[in-house]
């Protein structure tokens, strides 16, 4: 599947929660699911710095396709960490640099990525596609 | 008189609204609070009949917005009891009056292997202006440790005073503890070593009655903004003799006598501190604020908000788990704390989507939260609009989040 193809899957997942407890509930059952990085990893290098809440990322290439791992320590930013890795893993380097992630804002989830939020999620989509770029543009 | 709660809060439009479908509760007054209609229209009114600069026009709309803030300027005086109005010096905020005071202190009294005490529970902003002063002068910048219930450690800071302190800098209220420091008896310990002592009370202002010549304290900063009046305006209070000591902050309009090119020569207090076209909108609008404040009475305030604390802390504390960081014997107005096994910021998340504003995070107190080792606190903090029933809505709301997130 492509990634706008994944996100479309996505918000037609999320049409369906009635309210905010639902789709709040979801999220954390997201969140609380097994570890989504490995502890060794989870070390300054890795690490995005939010102001609430931290992130870690580990990029890796695998057969021309990047792969994501990420993890945080607050359940709904994990929960929402692992929706991003859902959209953005197992893709071309090119498709992950050109994406244009609206999911988030289409699924009522647009405040978790305002630079105001602070909550490490906005850096790591940044991080994620110049992750990408930089694999693009060394070829 | 703080008797009928509803109507006061009629005098705050924005509390009349929802948030994400549910009536607001704020409990960020710490962050900064709400403003009252009277403080709203003095800006409107500003702009609408007055706007003109101020200390420079001979027509009349120059000589009312001079007029304006003069009298703001008179009302802060009156409100902290300052000997002097040319003691009251205009500001950004707290944050700009400490590096104000950093900065210009610095330059005239901090030397080489000089120390300036700050303590640990001091905001960000009573810290680094402090630290690249010391960083630039070869000086030590010395800390009053604290104790777990959150107080300042007061035998360590007896030991601290040596003959080569230059100045003490610290809170009067804890913004992340809600700690009220001993500050008269801090002052009186520095005085007696001939050490001058500087008082954030930018969480103090709007809660307790201050009087600066009773207190004897040399230098206090304060915000508008988080004692009902606008952002961008604050206030340096400093001595006289003190401030007269000091070298000019910036450099431009209105601090100046006369300027040659080969040497400007300064203004007297307060303008000497005052560069170019102040806040003038907000200034007379903190004045407005101060008037709402004194009809209603700071000893009012005082026990209105005490009692409300007293009543929040007693519901939190019979929630499961949680745990208040700070339980020092005098607090005032917050409540930081903690859902064991729960992260700030999920609490935060889901209280928000209950229509309940809370402050999570480190509250710009970082080495605070080093001392506990948390990542941060969920902070509410209170003001004389708030109820017990927006408290037990909180109580409620944290219930939610917990049965959610656990």
């Amino acid at each position: 599947m492509t990634i706008n193809e994944i996100q479309d899957e996505l918000i037609e997942e999320f049409a369906f929660f009635e309210d905010w407890m639902e789709k709040y509930e979801y999220i954390i059952q997201l969140g609380k699911e097994l570890p989504l990085i490995d502890d060794k990893y989870k070390t300054e290098e890795y690490r995005i710095k939010g102001c609430q809440s931290q992130v870690w990322l580990r990029p890796d290439v695998e057969e021309g396709l990047v792969h994501f791992k990420a993890d945080s320590d607050a359940l709904i930013t994990k929960g929402l960490v692992s929706l991003m890795v859902k959209v953005l893993t197992n893709h071309s380097p090119k498709e992950i640099a050109e994406s244009e992630l609206y999911f988030i804002d289409k699924i009522g989830l647009k405040e978790h990525l305002s630079p105001t939020r602070a909550n490490g999620l906005l850096s790591m989509v940044k991080q994620m596609k110049l992750y990408a770029m930089a694999l693009e543009a060394r070829g | 008189m703080i008797n009928d709660i509803n109507k006061i809060r009629e005098d705050f439009p924005i509390l009349n609204q929802k948030v994400n479908n549910r009536p607001l509760i704020y409990l960020d007054n710490g962050a900064t609070t709400q403003k009252p209609q009277s403080v709203i229209n003095e800006i409107t009114d500003y702009y609408t009949k007055i706007n003109s600069n101020v200390h420079r026009g001979v027509h009349h709309l120059s000589q009312v917005a001079t007029d304006a803030v003069e009298a703001t300027r008179k009302k802060v005086q009156s409100f902290i009891h300052a000997k002097h109005e040319h003691e009251i010096i205009f500001t950004k905020g707290t944050t700009d009056s400490i590096n104000l005071l950093a900065h210009s202190f610095g330059k005239a009294f901090v030397n080489r292997e000089d120390e300036v005490i700050i303590s640990q529970m001091e905001h960000h902003s009573n810290i680094v202006p402090w630290q690249l002063l010391c960083e630039e002068k070869g000086a030590t910048l010395k800390v009053i440790p604290m104790t777990s219930s959150g107080e300042l450690d007061m035998e360590a800071y007896a030991k601290l005073l040596t003959d080569k302190t230059k100045i003490v800098s610290v809170t009067y209220v804890s913004n992340a503890l809600g700690t009220i420091n001993p500050v008269k008896k801090m002052i009186d310990s520095a005085h007696a070593k001939d050490i001058p002592v500087f008082l954030d009370v930018a969480q103090a202002i709007q809660h307790i009655p201050i009087d600066v010549q009773e207190l004897d304290v040399d230098f206090l900063a304060f915000s508008g903004h988080k004692m009902y009046g606008p952002t961008g305006i604050g206030v340096l209070y400093g001595k006289e003799t003190l401030l007269n000591k000091m070298p000019p902050y910036q450099g431009g309009g209105d601090m100046i006598k006369e300027v040659k090119l080969e040497k400007s020569t300064f203004n007297d207090l307060p303008f000497k501190f005052e560069a170019g076209t102040p806040h003038i909108a907000g200034e007379a609008a903190l004045g407005a604020a101060i008037d709402y404040l004194e009809a209603l009475g700071l000893k009012e305030i005082q026990l209105y908000e005490d009692d409300l604390l007293a009543y929040a802390n007693k519901s939190l504390k019979e929630i499961k788990g949680l745990k208040i960081y700070g339980t020092a014997a005098e607090k005032s107005s917050a409540i930081s704390f903690l859902i064991e096994g729960l992260h700030p910021y999920d609490v935060g998340v889901i209280l928000d989507k209950l229509g309940i504003a809370v402050r999570t995070g480190h509250h710009c107190a970082q080495p605070i939260m080093d001392y506990y080792e948390i990542p941060g606190t969920i902070r509410a903090t209170f003001s004389f609009y708030n109820t017990k029933e927006e408290v037990d809505a909180l109580v409620e709301g944290i219930n939610r989040a917990v049965a959610m997130l656990k």
